[in-house]
């Protein structure tokens, strides 16, 4: 015990679980992007990928969404900590000179702060679903799989009536795509969008390689590659994510 | 290059003590050789000041060939000025234009609290090193020099690391006053070798828990220290340093180091 209080109190210690949270909330966003990308593609992908997700078994949606909050609490409070701390420690220069660290590593704290007034927006907006008005889109039928000859095969389910008798009727579900479209057609909301994953591209640009440096798996080779693979990382989660409201917001015009 | 004497403005830290704050104060030297270190600048401003009956400015300085570690001024906010992989002491004022402005200020950094002017009091780093950065032998004869076989890359970056003079420019220049620069390269030149082996886990454990209490700040992995630092001492120490801490709190969470 005397061990972990001891890890947990230290700088480096803190450090780890700025590594450990900041991978998997790097990992997790990847991730997300992908899925996202789905957009482009004909309206099922998107929606039968959302359906499955908010009907994944054994309530593994609220596992995933619990290790999810608890990694975020613990990298913003482990972050503010730090920061704190950091600035305490430095009484600062009358002339300030900066020799080579990168935008990205001196503005950590403030992309991560951006990325969390995002993330509050964000889960209201399509999770919550009560900063715009999303009710006036028809659910959809749910398709569960295509038939050799391209036909939709709808799923159904039985639900009992009021009266006792059960129906079979065909499994509704959100037209994710339509609603992903009429957010982003808030020529605001689609701004904000495009400047929070800009944010999260200069904090990936500086984590994805320090991440490595923290838990001491980088050398004076990797040092550079590793700097050159975050960007690559950044610019890619930035590109996927950025594409859906551009598409919008060009169909537009 | 001419050998003509050149002219700047120099703005210099001036505080009284600890306790008083300071401010920047402009002096002006001229028919300054280019070829005249920075710190004898500083000289000949200080014979000029001391004859006008004014106190000279004081900043630390010991050997002046870039092996103590004393001399320590940040120049234009970068500490041991302008030159990579020089201390202030080897620099020259060749590397500045004649005419130009140059502000002077100390090493800044919560855990080096400022004795007078330009200097500042580092002891902080002599406790890091007596939480951890030794080897407890007993002194006897003298061993013969290959009874510990090491091998040559071992050797060389242990020896890489030995090259930390304790300036504290890797303090100075970064943005969290960090000092796992500093502390890493003290723990890796003995990690690395064999006869640091035994007290290892430990080294890192007490090492680390009095560079956190002594104020200084978290490692965010901005390189300054490495870009600043005289001795080229690389960010590899802090990652074997980061390694090595996992490990050590491993073992002492699970069995028993300290
Ligand atoms: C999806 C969102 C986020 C992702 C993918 C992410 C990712 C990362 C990664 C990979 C690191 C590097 C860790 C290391 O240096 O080892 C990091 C560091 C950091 N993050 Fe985040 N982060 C996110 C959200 C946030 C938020 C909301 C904050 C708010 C405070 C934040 C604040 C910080 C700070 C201050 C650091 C630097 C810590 C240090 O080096 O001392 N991040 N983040
Ligand atoms: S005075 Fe000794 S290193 Fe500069």
């Amino acid at each position: 015990m005397n061990g972990i209080l001891r890890l947990l109190k230290s700088s480096v210690g803190k450090k780890y679980l700025m590594a450990i949270t900041g991978t998997i909330l790097a990992l997790f966003v990847l991730g997300h992007m992908l899925g996202n990308l789905q957009y482009f593609f004909d309206a099922r992908w998107i929606n039968a990928y959302a359906h499955h997700l908010q009907h994944l078994p054994y309530g593994l949606l609220w596992v995933v969404r619990a290790v999810l909050f608890t990694t975020i609490v613990i990298h913003i409070v482990v972050g503010v900590l730090l920061t704190l701390h950091n600035v305490q420690a430095r009484p600062g220069y009358e002339v300030e000179g900066t020799v080579q660290a990168s935008l990205g590593s001196r503005t950590m704290i403030w992309t991560g702060l951006v990325l969390l007034a995002f993330a509050t927006f964000h889960i209201f907006h399509y999770t919550v679903k009560n900063v715009q008005d999303f009710s006036s889109i028809p659910e959809v039928n749910y398709i569960s799989s295509v038939t050799p000859e391209g036909l939709p095969v709808v799923e159904t389910e039985t639900v009992i009536t009021p009266d006792g008798n059960g129906i079979i009727r065909p499994v509704a579900t959100p037209n994710v795509q339509a609603i992903m479209k009429t957010g982003f057609s808030v020529t605001g909301y689609s701004l904000f969008y495009i400047f929070a994953v800009g944010m999260l591209m200069l904090h990936l640009s500086h984590g994805v390689s320090s991440v490595f440096q923290t838990l001491g798996l980088r050398n004076e080779v990797w040092r550079y590659k590793l700097n050159c693979l975050a960007w690559l990382y950044a610019v890619a989660v930035f590109a996927g994510f950025a594409s859906i409201p551009v598409s919008v917001l060009i169909g537009k015009l | 290059m001419s050998n003509e004497g050149r002219s700047y403005t120099l703005r210099i830290w001036r505080q009284k003590n600890r306790n008083t704050p300071g401010k920047l104060v402009d002096y002006k030297v001229t028919n300054i050789s280019p070829g005249s270190s920075f710190l004898e600048m500083l000289d000949l401003l200080n014979e000029d000041l001391v004859a006008k009956g004014e106190e000279a400015i004081a900043f630390d300085n010991d050997c002046r060939e870039g092996i103590c570690g004393m001399c320590s001024l940040t120049i234009n906010g970068i500490p041991h000025g302008p030159e990579r992989r020089t201390t202030v002491c080897q620099l020259h004022m060749r590397k500045f234009e004649d005419g130009a402005v140059i502000t002077i200020e100390p090493f800044r950094a919560k855990p080096f609290p400022i004795v007078k002017d330009l200097v500042v009091d580092r002891s902080a780093f002599d406790r890091i090193i007596q939480a951890g950065g030794f080897i407890s032998v007993r002194t006897g004869g003298v061993p013969d020099a290959n009874a510990i076989a090491i091998p040559k890359d071992v050797a060389d970056v242990a020896m890489d690391a030995a090259a930390c003079i304790g300036c504290g420019a890797c303090v100075a220049a970064c943005k969290n006053s960090s000092a796992m620069l500093f502390t890493s390269a003290k723990a890796s030149q003995l990690n690395r070798l064999p006869q640091g082996q035994a007290e290892k886990d430990r080294r890192v454990l007490l090492m680390i828990s009095q560079l956190d209490k002594e104020g200084f700040g978290s490692c965010t992995n901005y390189g300054e220290c490495q870009a600043v630092c005289p001795k080229g001492i690389t960010l590899d120490h802090i990652a074997k340093m980061h390694r090595d801490y996992a490990v050590a709190s491993f073992k002492n969470v699970f069995g028993k180091v300290l």
